[in-house]
């Protein structure tokens, strides 16, 4: 039984798998982005602030993601369901790039343009939206690619407390030492990242001021 | 009485046939000033000090005033406090001692913004947002001052013609622009909403000489026209004597003295002289000697 039989064999599952897979990425990237990008901005109008964030986001980062997972677990609420878990531990996981990047980002926008901004007049939320923002879109859309293509990469392992996603035909794959498992679940997990690298990308590219 | 006005309307002499005092230095006399500049200070510095957040004094007790309708230059070396002397009049700098008064009111009392949207702000490095059009770099101000859509539209092309650049520039972005050209829309971003008080930070100093020239050249002629209260910086002699009604020499963060331009020249303090002597020798004295 060859890997393309495979696969045509059991399309359904792969593709509710698939389905798993994307919502745990989906999920915790918005929230990555929903709470990175106004943290990020805030350090940014906040140096002093920076630090202590961005190594407490690095720190996170360096947590093994099978020990997070562990962590979580017996947290009340979250460990009710599997998802709900796996979907915090890779918002962590998805935090540090998101954050790092709006601060780059809003702190390289040339001196010179905010200060013609402040100097003109614009409010802070106006200089914020209409000028930093803007310019900085392409950096921050940067990092938010590297946090789905961590997210998808990671939320594999999500399986190992039950979240489901691609990672389930890896981990059943390697119980029973059968390879055309794992890459039952390992290719479309790539095929993914592939996927939704190229996609950001183009977004970042079609956003680019200029 | 109409007729006397009219001549005392009629400012210039040709800068190129009038006497020049000092031909070196290119100074014109004071061809430009209003015949008669009125006496009401538009800014005021009340014994103003600032002082770094490193703990550096950069301004000590600073008293000097603007008048209405002139072209005040702030003249000094690097680090003589000329640009924080500027940042003080729209606020991006709070003085650490003293009063800045703009129309006779302390600009601490009210809205930042509103102070800042009635000062122009010209910078070296012209600050154009890079992401907008020129016309939506000009047009912001009014924009966000709620102007509607076909007054922008009038003011943009108004303001295009005014600094003299081509209407068919407005869709362009600012990297498709030379320096000069930017500079220009500088200029005209910040007298978009018609402000009274133009602050000018060395605005000319990035370009070449040739535009440089042409750009003061054009400065003057706005100027006579728009009779804003300007306030220049720079630490080119030539420029403050070209461009000035009045020239405030700093050094160290002190007012060392104000001089009408010909007074300039004449000053016997040795800082002032010191600056002149510094500007005196000619390009083909200082040339390459080598090739005897």
């Amino acid at each position: 039984m060859n890997f393309f039989h495979f696969i045509g064999q059991n399309h359904a599952q792969v593709l509710e798998l698939t389905l798993e897979h994307l919502w745990l990425v989906g999920w915790s990237t918005l929230f990555a982005i929903v709470i990175g990008i106004p943290l990020g901005i805030a350090i940014a109008r906040h140096p002093a602030s920076s630090k202590p964030v961005l190594t407490i986001a690095n720190i996170i980062q360096t947590i093994p993601s099978l020990a997070l997972f562990g962590f979580l677990l017996p947290v009340p609420w979250l460990g009710d369901r599997a998802d709900r878990l796996a979907i915090l531990a890779l918002t962590l996981y998805a935090l540090l790039p998101v954050i790092r990047s709006t601060y780059t980002g809003i702190r390289g926008v040339d001196p010179a343009v905010v200060e013609a901004g402040r100097g003109m007049g614009l409010t802070d939320s106006q200089l914020l939206f209409q000028v930093q923002l803007p310019l900085a879109l392409s950096v921050i859309l940067s990092g938010v690619r590297v946090a789905i293509v961590i997210s998808v990469g990671l939320a594999t392992i999500a399986a190992a407390i039950g979240a489901g996603g691609l990672g389930e035909f890896i981990f059943r794959g390697l119980a029973m030492v059968n390879n055309q498992l794992i890459l039952a679940g390992a290719i479309p997990a790539a095929l993914l990242a592939l996927l939704a690298d190229f996609s950001v990308g183009w977004l970042e590219k079609r956003l680019q001021p200029r | 009485m109409t007729d006397i006005a009219a001549v005392t309307e009629l400012p210039l002499q040709d800068p190129q046939n009038s006497a020049h005092p000092c031909p070196e230095l290119g100074y014109a006399g004071a061809h430009h000033m209003p015949p008669t500049p009125s006496e009401r200070p538009a800014i005021e510095f009340v014994d103003v000090s600032y002082v770094a957040p490193g703990g550096q004094a950069v301004l000590s007790r600073l008293n000097l005033s603007a008048r209405a309708g002139e072209t005040l230059v702030l003249l000094g070396r690097s680090g003589s406090g000329k640009t924080t002397t500027l940042k003080l009049v729209n606020r991006l700098l709070l003085p650490s001692a003293g009063e800045v008064r703009v129309n006779g009111v302390p600009n601490s009392k009210g809205d930042v913004i509103r102070l800042r949207r009635s000062i122009g702000y010209v910078i070296q490095d012209v600050g154009l947002f890079p992401h907008f059009t020129v016309e939506r770099n000009i047009g912001l101000v009014p924009a966000i001052k709620g102007w509607p859509q076909e007054r922008i539209r009038l003011r943009i092309s108004e303001l295009l013609q005014m600094v003299g650049l081509d209407a068919a520039l407005a869709s362009r972005y600012p990297h498709q622009l030379s320096g000069g050209q930017r500079q220009r829309v500088g200029v005209a971003r910040a007298l978009a909403a018609d402000p009274g008080i133009l602050l000018m930070d060395e605005p000319f100093g990035a370009l070449d000489p040739l535009t440089r020239a042409e750009l003061q050249q054009e400065f003057l002629a706005l100027q006579q026209r728009l009779r804003k209260t300007v306030v220049f910086v720079t630490h080119d002699l030539r420029e403050a004597l070209r461009l000035g009604s009045r020239i405030a020499l700093m050094e160290a963060g002190r007012l060392v003295e104000v001089l009408a331009p010909k007074d300039f020249l004449r000053s016997n303090d040795p800082l002032v002289s010191a600056y002149v002597h510094a500007f005196e020798d000619r390009p083909e004295r200082t040339g390459n000697r080598g090739t005897e």
